[in-house]
C-alpha cells in the first residue's frame, strides 16, 4: 500500500514536470515567428477538389513554380476536412504545426482567439499588396471585426439556388422562384408523385446554420449580440428556424427522407431527378461526378422576401470559403508572407479558382473570363452584394452545433410527422442558448 | 435415447466427439439459429460487395438486391481517389509492429507474474487492469503534449511518426495479452521449465526453451487480438498522423469528401484491404481456437 | 484497497480458459501453496530477486508513459478553465478549481442535465450490448461444440465481424441503415410491408437500435471466440457421468456447460463492459460529431464538449467522473463476483 501511494506521488510530480514543460511548448517560438529555416516552408491544403489525389494535382505545380521564384521549397499535406480542425488544433496546443495553412472561414475568429495565428495588421497586408486588394465581405469573415484579420481570403464561395430545368418545364414554370413565396408555390407544383421542390441536409450541422443564417438575416436576427453574446431566442431567429423547417413540415416541399441526410444525398437526389432544386455552394463538379449534364441545371439567387437580393433584410447567403493563414510559430516567417502573396496573387488566384470552381476574393483576378460563366457570375455577384460573414465570435464552433443541432432535432421531428409550432422551436432554441452559456 | 444417437450419428463426422445425446429439438434449435446468426453476419459483407460493383448513381439510389449493371471501375479508382496503397502499407507496419512489440513484452511480464512470487504483483496486476478503464478522450490530448514534449527534448519524433502510434497502440493491447498470457503460461507444466533449469538453461532460457513453445497457440490468440486492437483505432490515428503516415482506418475516410461521398469505392477499398486480413485471420484462427484451449491441457 | 479487491484482481486477470482448470484452486497470497510445484521456496536460479522486476520493466514503463501520465495531466486539466483562449498556454489557463465538476453534475442545468441523459443513454446501451454478445457468442459456442458438417465453415465465418476494420464496417451499416435507399427499410418496408412508412434510424429514437445493432454486430465474434475456447475445456467425463445419470442435452448444458463457464464470464463481462462503455469509434462513424439524443453516448459527448467546442477543461472533467464511476462499478463487480466464485468453490 504505502509503495502503491510512493508509486502514484512519483508519477503525480513526474506528470506535473512534464505538464509544466508542457506549458512552455506552445510559446518557446512565441512572438511573430522567426526566419530560422528560411528554405522550406510546410503548407497544410485543405480538400478542395474532388478527392485528395486532385487537390495534389491541381497544386504540385503551382507550389514548383514558386519554388522557382523564390528558392523555396513547400512540403505540401492536403488534409481532409475530417481531420483539419483537429489537426490545427494540435497543433496549436502543442506548438508544432504547419507554416502556412489553409482554414475554413468560420473558423477564423475562434482560431484567432487562440492566438496560434499571425494578425495580418497593415504591415503585413502591405507585404501582399494591401487590404484593399481583396472583396470586403470575403476580409469581413477573417477574424473578428474589431481585430486585425488572423487570416488573408483565399477562395470565396456563395450559395445560389441550384434548379432542373427539365423538372421546371415540366410542372410548368417558367423561372426560378426569387422569393420565398414562389419558392412554396412552385414547390407545390413540383413536389407530387415521389418528386420533390427542394433538398435539404437536415443532419449536416454546418449546412443547417448557413441556411438559418440567411434567412435569420431576412427576418432582422443576427445570432449574436454586438458584443459577442449568444441571441438564438430572438423572435426573428425563431422565424427564420421555423420558416426553414416549415418547407418540410407546412409546405411540404422538401421530402421527410431528407431529415437524416449529411453526406450529400441531397445532391445525387438532385441528379437523379427527384428534386428540382438544391441551395448550395458550387456545386457544378458534383453534378457532373454524378452524372449529370451541364445543360440539364440552372442557376439563380437563393430567393429573399423581398425578390430582390441586397443587404440587411435582402442578404441571401454566408460568405463561404477558405481563407489562409500563418502559423505564429513558423520558422519562415518572410518565406510564409512571400507564399501567401504568390498564393494570392492574380495571376496563381485566376489558375486555383478556375480548377476549384471557385470565386476568387481578389477583385482584379475576378475580372477574367472564366469566371463569367453563368454559376460563376450569380456566386460573384451574391458574394459582391447579398452575401453576410457567419458571426465572427470565438465559440463559433459552438454555435454551429448547438443551433445546428436545433435544426436537426427540428427536422428529425418534421419527418416523423410531429408539429412543429413557434414554441417547439424557441424550445429547442432555448436549449441551444443554454448549453452556450457555459462558457 | 439411443434412437436418437442414431439418427444424429450419420449427421455427424465418423465419430461424435461428445457423448452427449442431441434431441431433435437441439438440432432443430441449433439450424434456426445458425442460419439466422449467418444471415446477420453476412448481411453487411453482401452489401460490401455488391455495393462495390455498381457504379456510384447506383450506388447513391434506391437499394436494389441485385446491381442492374455491374461494373469493376471501383476497384480501378480506389487507388487514384486516395493513396491506399501508402495507408495500407502504414497499417500494415503500424499494426504489425505493435503486435509484435506488445507481444515481446506481455510474455516477459506474464512470464514474470505467472512463475514469480514478488513484492508488488497485485499492485502490477490491478494498475494494468485498471488501464482498461481510461476514456481515451480523456488522455489524447495529454499523451499528444507528451509526445511533442519528448521530442522536442530528445529529438526523438513520436507524433506524426509511425513510432508514436505504434507505442500507443501496443499499450492498448497490452493489458489484455498480459492477463490471457497469464493464464496460458499458469497451465504450462512447471516441471517442464524445471526440467530446463536442470539441463542448464538460465530463466530465460528456459522461457523461450520451453514456457513459449508450450503456449505458442495462446501467443497466436494474443498477436490476434493485438493486431486487431492497432487496425481499426481511429481516434488517435486522427490526431497522430500526419498525410506519410496516415492509417488506413483513417485513410479510408478520403473517399468521403466535401461535395462526394464514393460509396462504391469506399466498399470496394473496405474490401481489398481487408482481404488480406480476413484470409490471414481464417489462416490463424486454427491456432487461435486451439490456442484458448490450451488450458486444458492437464 | 482492499485485500479482497486485489486478491480478485489477481485472479480475476487470469480469467482465460486456463482459470477454469486453475483459477478456483488459486490461493490468496496468504494460504499455503496447494498441490501444484511449489513457487517460491525453490532452491536455484528462480530465486534472483531482480529478475521478475526486469521482466515486468518494459510493460510498467509503458502503461506508466502512456496511460498513466496522461490520465494525471487530464485530471490536472479538468481544473483548469482551458479554453480556446489557453491552449496554446496551458500555464496561463487560470485554475477553476471544481467549477467545471460543478457544472457538469449540476442536474438542473442543460449542462448536467445532458450529460445525465447520455449516461444513462449509455448504460442501458452497455447492459444490452454486452448482454446480446454475451448471449449470442454463448449460445452459437454451445451450438458449434459438437461436430457437425460445416462447423469448420462457420467458425470461420463468424469471426469475419471482428476482422473487418471498424470505420468499414460501421459505414456500411450507416449505408444500410438510410431511409430512402437503405437495405433495412428496403426489407422491412418495401418487401415485408411491416411498417405503414419508411422509418428512420439514423435520427430520432430509432438510432439507439441502429447502434445498437451494429455494436452487437462487431461484439460478439470476440465472446464467441471465448465462449469457444471455454467450453473446450471442460472435461468430457463430466458430461459422460451426466449421460449415464440420464441427464438430457438440455440439462447437461444447464447442469455441466454454463456453471463451467462461470470464471471465463467473469472476465469475458468486464472486459466488454469496459469497451462497450468507452467506445468511441462506432457511435462516431455512424453518426458523425452529433448523435442523436437517443444514441448520445457517453464518449461522444464529452468529445463534443472538448474537442468540437474546444472546452477541455469541463471534457476532462467529465471524463474524470467517468473513470470515476468505471472504477467504482468494477471494484463492485470484481468484489461481488469473486465472493461469488468462493462460495461456489467452498
Amino acid at each position: 500500500m504505502r509503495r502503491f501511494r510512493a508509486a502514484a506521488v512519483g508519477a503525480a510530480t513526474l506528470s506535473l514536470a512534464l505538464t509544466a514543460s508542457a506549458c512552455g511548448g506552445g510559446s518557446t517560438t512565441g512572438g511573430e515567428g522567426s526566419n530560422d529555416s528560411p528554405k522550406t516552408l510546410t503548407y497544410w491544403a485543405s480538400n478542395q477538389g474532388p478527392n485528395i489525389e486532385a487537390d495534389k494535382k491541381i497544386l504540385k505545380p503551382e507550389l514548383a513554380k514558386f519554388e522557382k521564384q523564390t528558392g523555396i521549397k513547400v512540403k505540401l499535406e492536403v488534409i481532409p476536412w475530417s481531420e483539419l480542425l483537429n489537426r490545427i488544433l494540435t497543433a496549436t496546443t502543442s506548438g508544432q504545426g504547419p507554416d502556412v495553412l489553409n482554414i475554413g472561414n468560420t473558423w477564423s475568429a475562434s482560431l484567432q482567439a487562440s492566438g496560434a495565428l499571425l494578425p495580418w495588421d497593415e504591415k503585413n497586408f502591405a507585404k501582399i499588396g494591401g487590404k484593399d486588394r481583396f472583396v470586403e465581405s470575403a476580409l469581413g469573415s477573417a477574424g473578428a471585426p474589431d481585430k486585425d484579420p488572423a487570416a488573408v481570403p483565399l477562395y470565396s464561395m456563395a450559395y445560389a439556388l441550384y434548379y432542373n430545368k427539365k423538372m421546371f418545364e415540366e410542372a410548368g414554370i417558367d423561372k426560378p422562384p426569387a422569393t420565398w413565396d414562389e419558392m412554396i408555390a412552385d414547390g407545390k407544383k413540383i413536389s407530387k408523385g415521389g418528386k420533390w421542390a427542394l433538398g435539404a441536409e437536415g443532419a449536416n450541422l454546418s449546412n443547417n446554420i448557413h441556411q438559418v443564417f440567411a434567412l435569420g438575416k431576412q427576418h432582422g436576427a443576427d445570432f449574436f449580440t454586438e458584443d459577442g453574446k449568444p441571441d438564438f431566442t430572438s423572435d426573428g431567429a425563431v422565424a427564420a428556424v421555423k420558416q426553414y423547417v416549415d418547407m418540410m413540415a407546412k409546405d411540404k416541399i422538401i421530402a421527410p427522407g431528407n431529415a437524416e441526410y449529411a453526406q450529400n444525398q441531397s445532391l445525387s437526389d438532385f441528379s437523379k431527378g427527384k428534386t428540382a432544386m438544391v441551395l448550395w455552394q458550387a456545386a457544378a463538379t458534383t453534378f457532373k461526378s454524378q452524372g449529370m449534364s451541364e445543360d440539364d441545371w440552372g442557376v439563380a439567387p437563393v430567393p429573399v422576401q423581398s425578390g430582390a437580393p441586397g443587404q440587411g433584410k435582402a442578404t441571401n447567403s454566408m460568405v463561404a470559403g477558405i481563407n489562409m493563414a500563418v502559423f505564429k510559430n513558423t520558422k519562415n516567417i518572410d518565406g510564409s508572407l512571400k507564399f501567401v502573396k504568390f498564393m494570392t496573387s492574380d495571376a496563381e488566384q485566376k489558375i486555383l479558382c478556375k480548377s476549384y470552381g471557385s470565386v476568387p476574393p481578389v477583385k482584379a483576378a475576378q475580372e477574367d473570363a472564366a469566371f463569367d460563366r453563368p454559376e460563376l457570375k450569380v456566386l460573384r455577384d451574391t458574394l459582391a452584394k447579398s452575401a453576410a460573414p457567419l458571426p465572427q465570435v470565438p465559440n463559433e464552433s459552438q454555435f454551429e452545433t448547438a443551433v445546428g443541432t436545433a435544426v436537426k432535432n427540428l427536422f428529425a421531428n418534421a419527418a416523423a410527422g410531429r408539429e412543429v409550432t413557434t414554441g417547439s422551436v424557441k424550445a429547442e432554441l432555448v436549449k441551444a442558448q443554454q448549453q452556450m452559456s457555459e462558457q | 435415447m439411443s434412437s436418437v444417437r442414431l439418427a444424429a450419428r450419420p449427421r455427424g463426422a465418423a465419430k461424435p466427439r461428445s457423448p452427449m445425446a442431441a434431441p431433435r429439438s437441439f438440432l432443430w434449435s441449433r439450424r434456426i439459429f445458425l442460419t439466422l446468426l449467418t444471415g446477420f453476419v453476412l448481411l453487411p459483407v453482401f452489401v460490401m460487395v455488391s455495393s462495390s460493383l455498381k457504379p456510384l448513381e447506383d450506388v447513391s439510389g434506391k437499394f436494389r438486391w441485385m446491381p442492374s449493371g455491374l461494373t469493376i471501375r471501383p476497384y480501378i479508382d480506389i487507388w487514384k481517389t486516395v493513396p491506399l496503397a501508402e495507408y495500407f502499407v502504414n497499417s500494415l507496419i503500424v499494426a504489425g509492429a505493435a503486435t509484435v512489440c506488445s507481444v515481446v513484452i506481455a510474455v516477459f511480464a506474464a512470464y514474470a507474474v505467472s512463475r514469480y512470487q514478488f513484492r508488488g504483483k497485485r499492485v502490477f496486476t490491478v494498475t494494468v487492469l485498471s488501464t482498461q478503464m481510461f476514456p481515451g478522450i480523456l488522455f489524447l490530448l495529454p499523451l499528444f503534449l507528451m509526445y511533442v514534449n519528448i521530442g522536442n527534448a530528445t529529438g526523438i519524433a513520436l507524433f506524426g511518426s509511425r513510432g508514436g502510434l505504434i507505442l500507443t497502440y501496443l499499450t492498448f493491447s497490452l493489458p489484455f495479452s498480459i492477463w490471457m498470457l497469464i493464464g496460458y503460461f499458469d497451465s504450462v507444466p512447471r516441471d517442464l521449465d524445471e526440467a530446463a533449469l536442470v539441463d542448464g538453461c538460465g530463466p530465460i532460457g528456459a522461457l523461450f526453451r520451453v514456457v513459449v513453445p508450450a503456449a505458442i497457440p495462446g501467443i497466436v490468440a494474443v498477436a490476434v487480438y493485438a493486431f486487431m486492437t492497432a487496425w481499426g483505432e481511429v481516434l488517435f490515428a486522427s490526431v497522430m498522423t500526419n498525410e506519410s503516415t496516415r492509417t488506413l482506418a483513417i485513410g479510408l475516410q478520403g473517399y468521403s469528401t466535401q461535395n462526394d461521398v464514393y460509396w462504391n469505392q469506399i466498399m470496394a477499398a473496405s474490401l481489398v484491404v481487408s482481404i488480406p486480413v480476413v484470409a490471414g485471420f481464417l489462416l490463424l484462427q486454427r491456432y487461435l481456437v486451439a490456442g484458448l484451449t490450451a488450458g486444458a491441457v492437464k | 484497497m482492499s485485500d479482497t479487491t486485489v486478491t480478485t484482481g489477481t485472479t480475476g486477470t487470469t480469467g482465460t480458459p486456463a482459470t477454469i482448470v486453475q483459477g478456483g484452486k488459486e490461493p490468496p497470497a496468504t494460504a499455503p501453496e496447494t498441490g501444484r510445484a511449489p513457487r517460491l521456496r525453490r532452491p536455484g536460479r528462480l530465486r534472483r530477486i531482480g529478475l521478475p522486476y526486469l521482466l515486468l520493466l518494459p510493460a510498467l514503463l509503458l502503461e506508466l508513459l502512456v496511460h498513466l501520465l496522461p490520465i494525471v495531466i487530464g485530471i490536472v486539466m479538468s481544473f483548469k478553465e482551458l479554453t480556446q483562449f489557453f491552449i496554446r498556454d496551458w500555464g496561463a489557463a487560470p485554475w477553476s478549481g471544481l467549477d467545471n465538476y460543478k457544472v457538469s453534475v449540476d442536474f438542473d442545468a442543460p449542462v448536467g442535465e445532458a450529460l445525465l441523459h447520455s449516461f444513462l443513454v449509455t448504460c442501458a446501451f452497455t447492459l444490452l450490448s454486452v448482454g446480446l454478445c454475451w448471449l449470442i457468442g454463448t449460445t452459437a459456442a454451445i451450438y458449434l461444440q459438437e461436430t457437425f458438417k460445416g462447423r469448420g465453415l462457420l467458425r470461420a465465418l463468424f469471426l469475419v465481424p471482428y476482422a473487418l476494420p471498424v470505420y468499414a464496417a460501421v459505414i456500411t451499416w450507416g449505408f444500410m441503415f438510410q431511409r430512402d435507399n437503405g437495405l433495412i427499410n428496403h426489407v422491412l418496408h418495401d418487401q415485408l410491408g411491416l411498417t405503414d412508412s419508411a422509418p428512420f434510424w439514423l435520427i430520432g429514437d430509432n438510432s439507439f437500435f441502429a447502434l445498437l445493432t451494429v455494436s452487437v454486430w462487431k461484439g460478439w465474434p470476440f465472446a464467441f471466440l471465448i465462449m469457444m475456447a471455454g467450453l473446450q475445456n471442460i472435461p468430457r467425463d463430466m458430461y459422460e457421468a451426466a449421460a449415464l445419470d440420464g441427464a438430457g442435452m438440455w440439462q447437461q448444458i444447464r447442469r455441466i456447460t454454463l456453471p463451467s463457464l462461470r470464471s471465463v464470464n467473469q472476465v469475458l463481462v468486464l472486459v466488454l463492459f469496459l469497451w462497450t462503455f468507452n467506445d468511441f469509434n462506432t457511435p462516431y462513424v455512424l453518426f458523425g460529431r452529433s448523435a442523436p439524443e437517443a444514441a448520445d453516448l457517453i464518449s461522444i459527448h464529452i468529445y463534443q464538449s472538448s474537442f468540437v467546442t474546444w472546452n477541455f477543461g469541463t471534457g476532462s472533467a467529465m471524463s474524470v467522473l467517468l473513470l470515476l464511476f468505471l472504477l467504482a462499478v468494477t471494484g463492485v463487480y470484481l468484489w461481488i463476483t469473486s465472493r461469488e466464485r468462493k462460495s461456489a468453490h467452498v
